[in-house]
């Protein structure tokens, strides 16, 4: 399960996200972890130190791109130019997949800057998977959708988001990041059971999953990516490896970002139910070999 | 609803500037109620009216792009001070949203924008210009192109008929005041930020900080950027319009020739200011081959 066609067969274990308050200790210390999340835009420029620095990075880690800005649900064509810079980035990373957020921001040439909901209807399930399709096929390299947290819902909604997920996933035939804290925000914002849309989830396409801090306010909860992962977000990641395998796992902290060693620390706290699954994976090849011989 | 005419909705909606307390406004331009217009199309909660719920990415939207603003014009942010410069960063944004999928080019026209607007400051007016030319020409400079400098060799086969290519990360700036100081005193204190994912954040506050006191006086500026930091390098008068009619894609020629059009320079001294010029320039690689553009990905 962890190696998948979605995430190009590897087998990346905890990661964390690369942040610029943290080059410094990076390359002085030159610290073990597996692999780097990088947010693609930060790096889709024309020079100067931001692609300096991720030269050296790529030349002692193994980096997989993360985007913010494709809005694989905004219902107009996609930015040509957009994707010839991305493609670009990818020849440099050589990043076994690339990620992507399921939700809309632009339209008419004018853009958002922000993950913003799509309504979950089979026109937006047409339209969604299509450019997932397309930005496939442009970049020639496996595409993972990622859930995002959400404070509204639309009128004209005719499934629920894990239904939609799995709609739009399957007509695209493309991956899933699987942020599991976005589905707990959701499931607060909106009131339903976030276990029952981890276990929608086709297990078999889940090529990364994302784990992060959010906080709670009187009347919502919002995605903030500033303080360690909570419980409820740990125990819907356990059900999530249990259903999925040990899988590419990110710890996101993106404000009021502390010292490396307490990302990497708390990042590594994934390990507890990874290392677990793997126990149970080597189990069961092993009866199987068993029951072969 | 189709989904276009939702997104157009909502795009409209989430971009309407908040009120001046940062909330949303109750009311569209054309009159109409926003409380109607959000349940027409978002889902009230047993917490939250649509409204409520609308209210949130307004307001984030706000946040990101005025924050995604603020960290491109440090300096001026400081010498206005918190509230003015928000209350610019607003107009700015009222009249130029972002067109672009990187935050990168959302303050590409704030400099030539606020040549138009004075309002924002009458008595330094033209002190706020130019530092917020200074700071763009920083982030044109950090990130742009390097392309490979001309090589000793190379320079043996100019002649008056010549054109050079310089640096696109070259930025050449006339300024009224010697604004270098006062931005690299406030870029010294900022720490570098990047965009860094869709969390939610709030927009962290800058502290007041005691800038150097600006007298007029011309300054020239070379902005570069040499070993992945940009450098503010003063140069001549001559050596700037020399580089800049360089820049403009006059011949060697036609640039000395424009350059020193009614100098009151001996022809020996131009011949000195020429080739410290071109030693200068030569050293830090300004000059370089042409862009033959980025290889074809189809």
């Amino acid at each position: 399960m962890p190696a998948n066609r979605f995430n190009g067969f590897t087998d990346y274990g905890v990661g964390i996200g690369l942040r610029v308050p943290h080059y410094e200790h990076i390359f002085a210390e030159k610290p073990v972890v597996d692999w780097f999340e990088i947010i693609s835009e930060n790096y889709m420029v024309d020079g100067g130190r931001a692609l300096k620095v991720l030269d050296q990075i790529l030349d002692q880690y193994r980096v997989v791109q993360h985007g913010v800005s494709m809005y694989f649900g905004s219902a107009q064509p996609l930015n040509r130019e957009h994707l010839k810079r991305l493609k670009t980035l990818t020849k440099r990373t050589k990043t076994p997949w690339l990620s992507d957020h399921l939700c809309w921001g632009s339209v008419d040439g004018r853009y958002t800057h922000d993950l913003l909901p799509l309504p979950y209807t089979w026109e937006a399930v047409e339209t969604t998977a299509l450019r997932i399709r397309e930005v496939q096929d442009f970049l020639e390299i496996p595409v993972a959708v990622e859930n995002v947290s959400s404070y509204a819902e639309f009128h004209e909604s005719e499934m629920t988001e894990w239904e939609f997920l799995n709609e739009v996933v399957h007509r695209a035939d493309c991956g899933i990041l699987l942020d599991v804290n976005n589905i707990y925000v959701s499931s607060q914002n909106h009131s339903f059971d976030p276990m029952v849309y981890v276990n929608a989830v086709p297990a078999e396409r889940v090529a990364q999953i994302h784990v992060a801090g959010h906080s709670k306010f009187e009347k919502y909860t919002l995605d903030t990516h500033d303080h360690p992962v909570l419980d409820p977000v740990w125990k819907m990641y356990a059900r999530a490896i249990e259903r999925v395998g040990p899988t590419a796992t990110l710890l996101e902290w993106d404000d009021s970002i502390p010292s490396f060693d307490e990302v990497h620390n708390e990042a590594l706290k994934a390990n507890r139910y990874l290392v677990g699954a793997e126990a149970s994976v080597a189990i069961a090849s092993q009866e199987l070999e068993e029951v072969h011989a | 609803m189709t989904l276009l005419e939702l997104q157009r909705r909502m795009s409209d909606d989430v971009r309407r500037p908040l009120t001046p307390e940062m909330a949303m406004q109750t009311e569209a331009a054309d009159g109409a109620s926003v409380h109607t217009l959000a349940e027409t199309y978002i889902k009230p909660n047993d917490r939250l009216t649509s409204f409520d719920r609308l209210e949130i990415y307004n307001r984030q939207y706000w946040f990101r792009v005025i924050t995604a603003v603020s960290e491109d014009y440090p300096a001026l942010n400081a010498l206005l001070r918190e509230k003015k410069f928000d209350a610019l960063v607003l107009a700015y944004l009222k009249e130029h949203a972002s067109t672009s999928w990187t935050l990168r080019d959302l303050g590409a026209k704030l400099p030539q924008w606020l040549e138009a607007h004075p309002e924002f400051g009458p008595k330094k007016h033209k002190l706020m210009v130019d530092v917020a030319r200074l700071e763009w020409a920083y982030i044109e400079s950090y990130d742009g192109t390097a392309l490979p400098p001309l090589a000793e060799e190379d320079f043996r086969y100019l002649a008056e008929d010549s054109t050079l290519t310089l640096q696109p990360h070259l930025q050449l700036l006339a300024l009224r005041y010697p604004v270098d100081e006062l931005v690299l005193a406030v870029h010294k204190a900022t720490p570098e930020t990047d965009i860094v994912s869709n969390a939610v954040s709030e927009r962290k506050k800058t502290s007041g900080m005691a800038l150097p006191e600006m007298l007029r006086a011309k300054v020239f500026l070379a902005v570069h950027r040499y070993d992945s930091s940009v450098y503010y390098r003063r140069i001549e008068p001559e050596a700037f319009a020399l580089l800049a009619a360089l820049k403009a894609q006059q011949t060697l020629g036609e640039a000395i020739e424009n350059t020193f059009s009614g100098s009151r320079l001996s022809p020996e001294e131009q011949a000195q200011k020429i080739q410290a010029c071109f030693a200068h320039a030569a050293e830090l690689g300004w000059f370089c081959r042409e862009q033959t553009g980025p290889a074809s990905i189809q």
